[in-house]
């Protein structure tokens, strides 16, 4: 390990500016002439559109103009997509409902985006739009899941309010082992609504240049490819080559930027139609009612074992809301991203699982950190914690009765997946021995003593990343490839340019990629920038989430620079007047094996740009692209313990340990890698005691929409944390690594979950605020007499 | 529209403002101070703290206009030049940050609280951050960094373990 190359702890290249109040987000980018844009949002969850009057609106102080659905409409132009068609029972085929950038004719949840108001300052924008007047028609909401599909229709021609019904195992072997199993456990769960919240609100600046036809959007997107393909090939908003999409500094994402929306289609189409460049920056309110929401599954789960607690079989219903809209990958993720997980660490032999995707009168749902992920994690984990409970088995011991093998891999699930490598036991050892599993007994007796009742919860989660093969998603309805690009570019003097298809939003790749550049390379780190975000400068890509960009993106990136050092190695053969198949290359050195002649990588580089004496038959320049399409996913796996205390008087719950240990295959900087599972943990943590968003059943209206509402994680919720690896290479990319970003926010909710049921007693649903927990510990009957 | 002067950053600055306008509006807009974010629209979140005559406030809480005669630093006025403020280089040693956004108010606040107490404890740390909201780093590294440059000893993520 070289000081700045994998496996060093090294400082961020993008700190710097971003302490020193440099960092460039949207919203700190002005273009000259902007006018800003506010759009008028439904005060209503589900209402015909009659009329909508812009005059008042359009002739108020320094309107530039209003626009509608109907003008989107009368302007042809096309509608936001899901990008993952799956395919239902039977082979039917998904129900997508239409998507406009503008809500025409009906508006289908509350912060459903009705018109834009484009002025010359954002507060004239803001003033005028209270001047639109919409006439609605107010519709019932439909907001509760169990009775969604027997409500009004959220689209007109979608029957039953029916996305898909999808299925996934072998359901009459499930059937036959949960007849034959010696114990059955069997729970409803629910996995709470959220709502991501990155800090930095979504943005966006809309600039069309007259002279030239381009097309340029400045967004807050985890990947700006995407969005230019999207809104080229179905928004058609402009020909590809004609739309720059920059993604600059990007204030954390969670999963929430991935995808396309709407209020950024319209920046770009108003700036045309207007002949102005347009600056939209979403208030925080718009945030909570307009940007995806993430989980909102209700489930109903069966685990069967025999009679030494070996797992049979795991038969799995649930139901996941989707929202108003198919979002981006709405549809991929209680289906792909959550049923293909359920077999979880376990060697359970049959498990079938069903999913209905309904729509409601809320906001989309779609992917939001783990995505599909913690919600099998969860129900995992949560029926193997009951399922010890009810039959007097330690958790631990059956877990590890029923964890898969080192010597099984790779292991085919019966869920589709085959695990390409892993070491559960050693996750879960290194844990139990980390939080003083076998001494909890006696700090349970002593909180005893002082009133507190104490816990212990585990999690054994695994999770698919590093996404995806595109052959495999191809056939499951993906409509794009999930590889990723990287280009490395030298220059004369020997200094690198790393470009890279993937986006940092915080997880800090111009350190990480460069640090990867530095091993293969043997270029120092401070001669290295890393370049990400914008269309026109860096190669293609797919962007950033599901744990995918070092996995996916930095194998593209390694292996364009083993191009670099198949070229260097010809040139230095020539240069050394030795046969090619003669010369090593190590720590930036081409040397002649056995000898000490040598060329550093630096004159190699230059011989390639000034090729006075340079092999005949060879193109000057050092500049090389990979395209990578991984194999297979990638399957980092962990074992979390968390330990709580209990106040029985006010049901507060105290997390005095949280011990989370990774396999995250090779990791490159260690440091960066733990902030990625505190982050994660925090998260986590937040679904399972603080977050929920709330609609009002019969109103639709969603009473969470500010940080008063909604209870966000602070400094005080949470305590330090544990956090440590044990390492199983990847055995299909070339660096051997897995993808950390969304582990903590899968691992943490069950073993926190679990540590709070074993304290009380019984299960809690998330999450699991004081009330909650006190009416646990001290039953329905006792609450209602103190009502 | 109200001028408004008041010093930023150590300059004597005069803006022209609608009475409405908020103090972090016409830092970002008038005056291109873009360090200083804002995550909200309820005052909670802290992403647009700053320091106005030494203390720090919520820049998204005060009318431009309530800024007449004050002395403001910003994000940007920390540094002394080239040198980071002992806080914004623990942040960097600690690894207190990951997409920057809360970055700014964070170090803000945490400057202080040393200036009303030193030697804070973690929990003393952790209740002052109350006002302000970190979606990326679990608070972790972030209290982390505080304790270091408070001076306590503290391990640091980049010393191998
Ligand atoms: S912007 Fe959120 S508190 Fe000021
Ligand atoms: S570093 Fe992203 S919000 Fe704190």
């Amino acid at each position: 390990m070289t000081e700045h190359g994998i496996g060093a702890r090294v400082a961020r290249k993008e700190d710097k500016r971003f302490i020193t109040g440099h960092g460039r987000y949207t919203d700190d980018i002005n273009v000259p002439g902007q006018a800003y844009a506010f759009f008028v949002r439904s005060p209503l969850a589900h209402a015909r559109i009659n009329r909508v009057d812009t005059a008042a609106a359009t002739a108020a102080p320094g309107v530039i103009g209003v626009l509608t659905g109907a003008d989107v409409a009368a302007a042809g132009v096309g509608g936001l997509i899901c990008g993952w068609a799956v395919t239902g029972k039977g082979g039917a085929a998904m129900k997508a409902g239409a998507h406009p950038i503008l809500a025409h004719q009906k508006a289908r949840y509350v912060g459903d985006h009705v018109a834009v108001v484009v002025a010359r300052t954002y507060t004239q924008a803001r003033d005028a739009a209270e001047l639109v007047e919409v006439d609605y028609a107010e519709l019932p909401a439909v907001i509760d899941l169990a009775t969604a599909r027997d409500a009004t229709s959220v689209h007109d021609e979608i029957e039953r309010n029916t996305v898909y019904e999808w299925e996934l195992g072998d359901q009459a072997a499930t059937d036959a082992a949960l007849g034959n199993a010696a114990h059955v456990t069997t729970i409803e769960i629910t996995n709470n609504r959220l709502i991501p919240n990155a800090m930095e609100p979504r943005a966006a600046i809309g600039q069309y240049d007259v002279g030239t036809g381009q097309h340029t959007l400045y967004t807050t997107s985890q990947n700006p490819h995407v969005a230019r393909l999207v809104i080229s090939a179905f928004v058609g908003l402009a020909a590809e080559h004609q739309l720059r999409v920059v993604a600059p500094d990007v204030g954390g994402g969670f999963g929430s930027k991935i995808f396309i929306y709407a209020e950024e289609c319209v920046c770009l189409w108003a700036s045309k139609k207007l002949g102005v460049p347009i600056k939209w920056v979403a208030e925080r309110t718009e945030s909570f009612l307009a940007d995806a929401h993430g989980r909102d599954h209700v489930t109903k789960a069966s685990l069967a074992m025999d009679a030494d607690g070996t797992f049979t079989a795991l038969k799995v219903h649930t139901t996941a809301n989707m929202g108003a809209y198919l979002s981006t990958f709405a549809s991929s993720v209680p289906t792909y991203l959550y049923g293909t997980l359920l077999a979880g660490q376990y060697k359970t032999p049959a498990i079938y699982c069903e999913v209905d995707a309904v729509y409601t009168n809320t906001a989309p749902v779609d992917a939001y950190r783990g995505a599909g992920r913690p919600e099998a994690t969860y129900l995992i984990e949560t029926l193997v914690e009951t399922a010890a409970r009810e039959t007097g088995r330690d958790p631990a011991e059956l877990r590890r009765r029923n964890l898969i093998q080192p010597g099984d891999f790779p292991y085919q699930t019966p869920v589709a997946l085959a695990y390409d490598t892993g070491n559960y036991e050693a996750h879960l050892d290194t844990a139990l021995e980390l939080a003083d599993y076998n001494g909890f007994p006696a700090r349970k007796a002593e909180a005893a003593s002082r009133g507190k009742l104490r816990g212990i919860g585990l999690s054994c989660y695994i999770e698919a990343c590093g996404l995806a093969p595109s052959q495999v998603v191809g056939s499951l309805g993906a409509g794009v490839g999930l590889w990723e690009a990287g280009k490395v570019r030298f220059s004369v003097t020997g200094k690198l340019q790393v470009f890279t298809g993937s986006h940092s939003h915080g997880q800090g790749h111009e350190t990480t990629f460069a640090q990867v550049m530095a091993s293969k390379l043997g270029v120092h780190y401070d001669d290295i920038e890393v370049f990400h975000g914008d269309t026109d400068q860096t190669p293609m890509g797919m962007g950033t989430y599901g744990s995918r960009s070092l996995a996916v993106g930095g194998s593209a990136l390694a292996n364009a620079a083993d191009k670099i050092i198949e070229k260097g190695r010809r040139i230095a053969a020539h240069l050394l007047e030795a046969s090619e198949r003669d010369i090593d290359f190590a720590n930036g050195r081409f040397t002649v094996r056995g000898t000490n002649r040598e060329k550093t990588i630096g004159e190699v580089v230059f011989a390639a740009y000034v090729p006075h004496n340079y092999p005949e038959d060879l193109e000057p320049g050092m500049e090389e692209t990979a395209f990578y399409d991984p194999a297979n996913f990638t399957f980092p796996a962990g074992t979390y313990v968390c330990e709580v205390e209990v106040e029985p008087d006010t049901g507060t719950v105290e997390i005095v340990k949280f011990t989370a240990v990774d396999d995250f295959g090779k990791v490159v900087n260690p440091m960066i890698v733990e902030g990625q599972v505190h982050g994660g943990l925090a998260q986590g943590i937040g679904q399972a005691m603080l977050e929920n968003a709330v609609y009002d059943p019969a109103s639709g209206q969603l009473l969470t929409g500010s940080y008063m509402d909604y209870c966000m994680p602070r400094a005080d919720d949470v305590p330090s944390f544990d956090v440590s690896t044990t390492e199983t290479a990847c055995t299909h990319n070339p660096l051997g690594v897995k993808g950390c970003g969304e582990a903590g926010a899968i691992g943490s909710p069950p073993a926190l979950m679990n540590a709070i049921a074993d304290a009380v007693g019984t299960r809690v649903s998330m999450p699991a605020t004081p009330e909650k927990v006190w009416q646990a510990i001290h039953g329905s009957a006792v609450a209602q007499a103190a009502e | 529209m109200s001028e408004v002067s008041f010093k930023v950053n150590g300059s004597a600055v005069t803006v022209d403002v609608e009475p409405r306008t908020l103090l972090v509006d016409a830092l970002r807009q008038n005056l291109g101070l873009t360090g200083t974010h804002v995550g909200c629209d309820t005052s909670q979140c802290g992403c647009c703290v700053i320091h106005m005559d030494g203390t720090s406030v919520k820049a998204c809480t005060m009318l431009a206009v309530q800024a007449e005669g004050s002395a403001i630093t910003t994000i940007e006025g920390l540094a002394q030049g080239d040198e980071l403020h002992p806080m914004q280089a623990a942040f960097r040693d600690h690894h207190g940050l990951q997409c920057g956004f809360c970055t700014p108010g964070m170090i803000m606040s945490a400057v202080d609280l040393l200036q009303h107490n030193p030697k804070p404890t973690e929990r003393e740390i952790r209740e002052w951050l109350e006002g302000n909201l970190c979606r990326c780093t679990g608070y972790h590294n972030i209290v982390k960094a505080i304790q270091a440059a408070a001076g306590s000893a503290v391990s640091s993520p980049m010393a191998a373990e």
